[in-house]
């Protein structure tokens, strides 16, 4: 066993290194290190692909939603969401009881429209389905963007067999780059969430004879119900 | 440190080659990986240029790696997180062990990682009494089988379905021994089945990580089934154990290099779950870990930097340098005998264990160059196993005959009129030998190929004394 403290090893970590790099201690960081940091930016190669008119960043967010297998669905405002939500769940003949984010933009919907049975919190052994919100869709790979916070419990996007997203179509911007920096903005450099998670279709696995199965330990289906709200934005 | 059969290696490839099984599961490499990732390829223009960016942007980190690993510290400590710099695989053991005690933790939940391989952790943890289960499908069928994965990102590569079966069958007990356990589809759900309870009843949650991001101190893993979330999201306690230079500056940086992982890996745009985590749960987070630590392992790596050996610090371990490689194809990754098969282990292990342990492995190439071809970060993987086969010629460690055999080579060869008359004479001995059927079938001191197959005999000149013939024919054109 090693009998270095981690303080011991912090520096002579630190010394290797410098010595391997041919500098010494205390050399300060230079200026392509410090700018890099604290003025992040996109690097120069960005796959064109999504470089696009926002309604074709929306169009090709379905499309690469859909190839990994990702189910979609397209509402004209908030207020048909619970409808779409209890048509999916009936047309797959799944529980029609949810467990929904705290968060209002998800939790506040007209649930009783419908006959839906509908609670809110963190996810547990006994939840079949959750409805939650995302931060936004990267068009480039149709992946949705989502956040952990006190209205958003992480275990929701994870531990229900059936997923269901609502995403604004005004969120759906094309490149990751793009995410971070509307992260920034709204939370401050630097402030991020304990869990930021880019979700890219259903959980899957192929450790069987490569074989590839939806629904390993994570959600087997993942639906997406888009709003489009772009218009009413004009 | 995990033990290695890397001087073993010839036995192994024996073993290897006779094995019908794994033979078979080698075979699904072209159609598992190879195909998919060259489709991806063809399906993203800026591919290429992708894959100088992502080299570019590892260069410049690790030539400012004290710089970018002291603001990846100095963000997880404003985050609430711990870091624990660990020198050796004895100390990250010992550091992990001991945040397990701190905690009076029963059991621990493993998502997949190669460092943990590396410092043999769960053998370690497991003799302190903690109960430990690996999460990851792959992971947790070797687990049962009590073996190490024989691929980076496809651990069970090689067993067969009917051979997770008979696993299942003896550790899941109290189920119906009559279940059907055919397809895969039946084994996924028993296993996800059995492994919710491990999510709910877990202590201390341990993934890897692919990504340490300095601006923000946060830790990223790249998965499929999302068993790593649920470790770290439903533990009291989340590890993170990454090497040193799995650091990168920016979330932008991160990103860039994502566009080359998965495609290279497994052939898809994007894994399903990529996931960033940065510190412990919020005020007011519902769910999530009360503590993230970090354990940043060197164990060899500052020793790289500077050296001929750099370059390798820039791999992602996507798998794309085995998935193509023709020996890999061939032995599969047991036979590498440690942690890290393949070309990047070929590399690697040398660097990590010693060359006296696994100077074999760099040997273990035909220099077809697949596997610098495929490298998403560019790593020359070939002119790396040269570096080492020179070190290894250096110090002795080639065998006697081989050295003997070179030696005697190089005297004739810097001779050119006694290398003519030798090999004159060589070639119409040896063209005897085959008695006019063009190979020989037994040659002494050539065993080593000729047990295995015939060698072909010389026929006729040799190639100088056609070149001068030819030269006469054409009456000095020149």
């Amino acid at each position: 066993m090693s009998t270095s403290s981690n303080t011991s090893s912090r520096d002579a970590i630190l010394g290797r290194i410098r010595k391997s790099l041919g500098r010494g201690a205390g050399e300060a960081a230079p200026v392509s290190v410090t700018e890099r940091l604290s003025s992040p930016k996109a690097n120069p190669v960005v796959p064109k692909r999504a470089q696009l008119a926002h309604p074709k960043q929306v169009e090709l967010f379905e499309e690469m939603a859909k190839s990994v297998n990702a189910t979609v669905a397209m509402v004209v405002s908030d207020n048909d969401i619970p409808r779409e939500v209890a048509r999916f769940l009936a047309d797959h003949n799944l529980p029609a009881r949810i467990k929904t984010s705290p968060d209002s933009a998800v939790s506040g919907l007209p649930w009783s429209d419908t006959a839906l049975e509908v609670s809110t919190g963190i996810a547990g052994p006994e939840d079949a389905v959750s409805v939650t919100p995302s931060f936004g869709g990267v068009a480039e790979t149709g992946s949705l963007m989502l956040r952990s916070g006190a209205g958003t419990p992480y275990t929701l996007n994870m531990l229900p067999d059936t997923h269901i997203v609502v995403l604004k179509a005004s969120d759906i911007v094309g490149t990751y780059e793009e995410v971070w920096a509307r992260l920034r903005e709204k939370e401050g450099h630097g402030n991020m969430p304990r869990t930021f998670l880019w979700v890219t279709g259903p959980s899957r696995t192929g450790d069987i004879e490569q074989t590839i199965q939806l629904g390993a330990h994570g959600p087997r289906r993942l639906h997406i119900v888009l709003v489009d709200d772009t218009k009413e934005n004009k | 440190m995990n033990v290695s059969t890397s001087p073993k290696f010839k036995e192994n490839v024996h073993g290897a080659l006779r094995d019908e099984s794994l033979q078979r599961a080698l075979g699904r490499l072209k159609s598992g990986f190879q195909e998919k990732r060259s489709a991806a390829a063809a399906k993203m223009p800026e591919f290429e240029a992708l894959r100088d960016q992502a080299r570019d942007i590892k260069n410049h980190t690790l030539e400012n790696l004290d710089h970018y690993l002291l603001k990846f510290e100095e963000n997880v400590k404003a985050n609430g997180g711990h870091v624990h710099w660990c020198a050796d695989a004895a100390e990250a053991r010992e550091v992990v062990a001991k945040i397990c005690r701190d905690k009076n933790a029963k059991s621990v939940l493993k998502g997949k990682s190669m460092i943990s391989e590396e410092i043999g952790l769960n053998d370690f943890l497991e003799k302190q009494d903690l109960k430990v289960v690996e999460t990851d499908l792959g992971e947790y069928i070797i687990q049962l089988r009590h073996e190490p994965p024989s691929h980076i990102i496809a651990p069970a590569i090689h067993v067969h379905k009917e051979q997770v079966a008979d696993s299942f069958r003896e550790t899941h007990t109290g189920r119906d021994p009559n279940r059907s356990l055919v397809e895969p589809r039946e084994l996924l759900d028993e296993a996800r089945e059995v492994m919710r309870e491990h999510f709910f009843a877990a202590d201390i949650g341990i993934t890897g990580a692919n990504f340490l991001i300095a601006e923000t101190g946060t830790s990223v893993i790249v998965t499929n089934e999302g068993n790593g979330d649920l470790t770290q999201t439903l533990s009291r306690v989340h590890i993170a154990i990454a090497s040193l230079e799995k650091v990168v500056p920016t979330l932008e940086d991160a990103s860039s290099i994502l566009r080359v992982l998965a495609r290279s890996a497994t052939g898809q745009e994007m894994s399903s779950y990529t996931t960033f985590s940065t510190g412990p749960k919020r005020d007011g987070d519902l769910d999530g870990p009360e503590e993230y630590h970090v354990i940043l392992l060197d164990n060899g790596r500052s020793n790289m930097l500077g050296t001929e050996f750099q370059d390798m610090l820039r791999c992602i371990r996507c798998a794309a340098c085995m998935n193509h490689c023709p020996v890999y194809g061939a032995v599969g990754g047991h036979a590498y005998g440690w942690v890290y098969p393949g070309p990047m282990g070929s590399v690697l292990s040398p660097s990590l264990i010693g060359v006296d342990e696994a100077g074999h492995l760099p040997n273990a190439s035909t220099f077809c160059g697949k596997c610098e071809e495929v490298c998403p970060m560019r790593i020359p993987l070939p002119k790396m196993m040269r570096h080492w086969r020179e070190r290894e010629f250096e110090k002795h460690l080639s065998p006697s005959s081989f050295r003997y055999g070179i030696k005697t080579w190089a005297f004739f060869a810097s001779k050119p009129k006694l290398y003519r008359a030798v090999t004159g004479i060589a070639s119409k001995v040896l063209g005897k030998m085959s008695g006019g059927k063009g190979k020989i079938a037994k040659l002494p001191l050539a065993g080593g190929w000729t047990d295995m197959r015939d060698l072909p005999a010389p026929e006729g000149k040799t190639f100088k004394e056609l070149w001068a013939e030819k030269q006469k024919q054409q009456g000095g054109s020149k």
